[in-house]
């Protein structure tokens, strides 16, 4: 226990005065790289993550975000930023899934191989590395973000959001009813293949922040709980997005003050909002069959 | 990560002797053989009822309660047994409203393993046991680790064989499995927690987030190889095995960790297979 008391401690001191808060926490530039960069990561996640939903990707997003793991320590081992390991990684990564998998039914064994060899690999790229510290890989750390980083998060944010957009309709049509959009002449297959290699730029440019173990949760959570409250589309999207920022926002706040991984608070609000939002969802679903139910005399 | 032993020779009988004379590594090879031999008699069953997502997140909460366990000072293998048997339940229940909605799936994954990196940071010694929950010491296993995994697995291996026919049964046709009076739903949550026990196993031997590999590679090579079900558990077993022991042999005369080898045999194994198999 003695090491949440020093890490509590040893934080900046909070005050009831949110302005001094907010200077505080900006007075830092790794503080505000971190902002600008989890912004751009959130809201690329927020979009993403919805078609992630959406299609049934989890456990392949969830692979895409673990096997970033030997990305991160591959380039820890190579001394090069880590991003640009993520991002190879992470697209061989995809290309793996989505080649492999492409006509069978045994889709997810060859996810769980390719997830767990990916995360062994990264076991011995750590052990190869000159500084071995797993634990900032795995669960993220907000003094990792160099200014480097933060300007090729932003650009492959900003790519991201171009990408979907430029597909969005033919996107949003395959995911809905693929069997219609594949009659209609819209190339389903490349856009699963698009949409793989989108998830893992998007999963590259949040683990940094966020971490290994748990980018998957800003991905999914947002989108899952905002897919639960809106069945349009654009509106589920938009709230999405306004979720997993905000959620990022809070997370690297709190992280900053009590000196915890981002990912912990990151995680927890996502999976409290999914939680409130799928109890609401069955609540007011329980309520419909009472009402009809009622006898009309 | 395992302390270099005696120098490997060309001699196997001298070999096994080097790898066989420390208690810790007696310890290590016998939990591996029960985690192989457990897990792909389990996997198989995995592998044909598609729940390879369901067991990765079984091995995800196996995580948190053996992080729970550590926080108040309890064997990690309580809070993993625990906490699997527990979820195992749910999922099994839960499993015919769960069906095309891997979302909830993940929601549970990423849940269980944002409190187990919470849990962990609360306790003292966070970086080493992170990541000795997560990729696994299978070195630092004691005795009485390896009795009660032993047990529990002798139970796991005992409910398998006892439903094993209805359960091949309701795992290749459902349907035609519960018109025939099966009770598919029964044998679906009894299967959840045998299958717990199968992750927790393989947590201990490879770590949370290696494990799911010791429970679908093996079973996924060995249905490539043959369509006969009996004989395709055979073979898993067999391949199990051999992945387990290779895995940890190697990992005991190079200075890498045990579980990339481990997990790199799995996957050789399985790529060879598909290479052979129709």
């Amino acid at each position: 226990m003695t090491g949440l008391a020093t890490t509590v401690t040893s934080g900046v001191p909070f005050s009831p005065n949110p302005l001094d808060d907010l200077q505080i926490l900006f007075q830092f530039e790794f503080m505000r790289n971190a902002y600008i960069a989890g912004t751009a990561a959130a809201v690329a996640a927020g979009v993403v993550g919805y078609f992630v939903v959406l299609r049934s990707l989890s456990f392949a997003a969830h692979t895409l975000t673990q096997i970033g793991f030997a990305g991160a320590t591959g380039a820890l081992a190579a001394t090069v930023n880590p991003v640009y390991g993520l991002l190879l990684i992470n697209g061989a990564g995809a290309a793996v899934i989505g080649w492999l998998g492409r006509r069978e039914s045994g889709h997810d064994v060859v996810t769980g191989i390719v997830l767990t060899s990916a995360l062994g690999l990264g076991l011995l790229f750590l052990a190869l590395s000159p500084a071995p510290e797993a634990v900032p890989v795995l669960v993220g750390d907000v003094l990792g973000i160099s200014a480097g980083q933060v300007l090729v998060t932003v650009v492959a944010s900003a790519a991201i959001l171009l990408a979907v957009g430029a597909i969005y309709r033919p996107l949003l049509f395959a995911t809905l009813d693929q069997d219609l959009a594949e009659a209609r002449g819209v190339p389903v297959v490349a856009m699963s293949v698009l949409l793989l290699f989108v998830l893992a730029v998007t999963t590259s440019v949040a683990t940094p922040i966020v971490g290994v173990l748990l980018t998957f949760a800003i991905l999914v959570g947002p989108a899952a709980t905002a897919a639960l409250v809106s069945p349009r589309p654009a509106r589920a999207i938009g709230l999405s997005v306004v979720l997993s920022v905000l959620y990022m926002w809070i997370g690297l706040a709190v992280s900053y003050w009590v000196d915890f991984p981002p990912s912990v608070f990151v995680t927890g609000l996502a999976f409290a909002g999914y939680i409130a939002a799928r109890s609401a969802h069955m609540w007011s679903h329980a309520r419909l069959p009472l009402r009809t139910a009622a006898p009309p005399v | 990560m395992i302390a270099a032993g005696a120098a490997f020779s060309w001699n196997p009988v001298t070999d096994w002797q080097a790898l066989t004379s420390q208690s810790f590594m007696r310890n290590a090879l016998i939990a591996g053989t029960i985690a192989a031999v457990l897990c792909s008699v389990v996997g198989s069953f995995v592998v044909l009822r598609g729940l390879t997502f369901a067991a990765d997140a079984l091995t995800h909460v196996g995580f948190a309660g053996a992080s729970g366990a550590v926080l108040f000072g309890a064997p990690p293998v309580a809070g993993l047994l625990t906490l699997t048997l527990v979820a195992g339940t749910g999922i099994g229940v839960l499993q015919e409203r769960l069906r095309g909605r891997d979302v909830v799936i993940g929601m549970i994954l990423v849940g269980a393993l944002g409190l187990g990196v919470l849990l962990l940071r609360l306790s003292s010694g966070y970086a080493n046991q992170t990541y000795a929950l997560l990729f696994g010491d299978i070195l630092a296993l004691s005795t009485r680790d390896v009795v009660v995994l032993g047990c529990a697995a002798a139970l796991a291996v005992a409910g398998t064989v006892a439903i094993f026919r209805p359960l091949l049964f309701a795992s290749l046709d459902e349907e035609v499995a519960e018109s025939r009076g099966v009770p598919v739903r029964v044998l679906a949550v009894a299967f959840m927690l045998i299958l717990a026990v199968a992750a927790s196993a393989a947590t201990q031997v490879i770590g949370a987030l290696l494990a799911v590999a010791l429970i679908v590679a093996p079973a996924a090579s060995a249905q490539r190889l043959t369509h006969r079900p009996v004989r395709a558990v055979a073979i898993a077993v067999a391949l199990g095995l051999a992945i387990v022991w290779v895995g940890l042999a190697i990992g005991y005369w190079l200075p890498y960790p045990a579980s990339f080898f481990v997990t790199s045999m799995a996957a050789i194994t399985y790529g060879v297979s598909r290479a052979l198999g129709a």
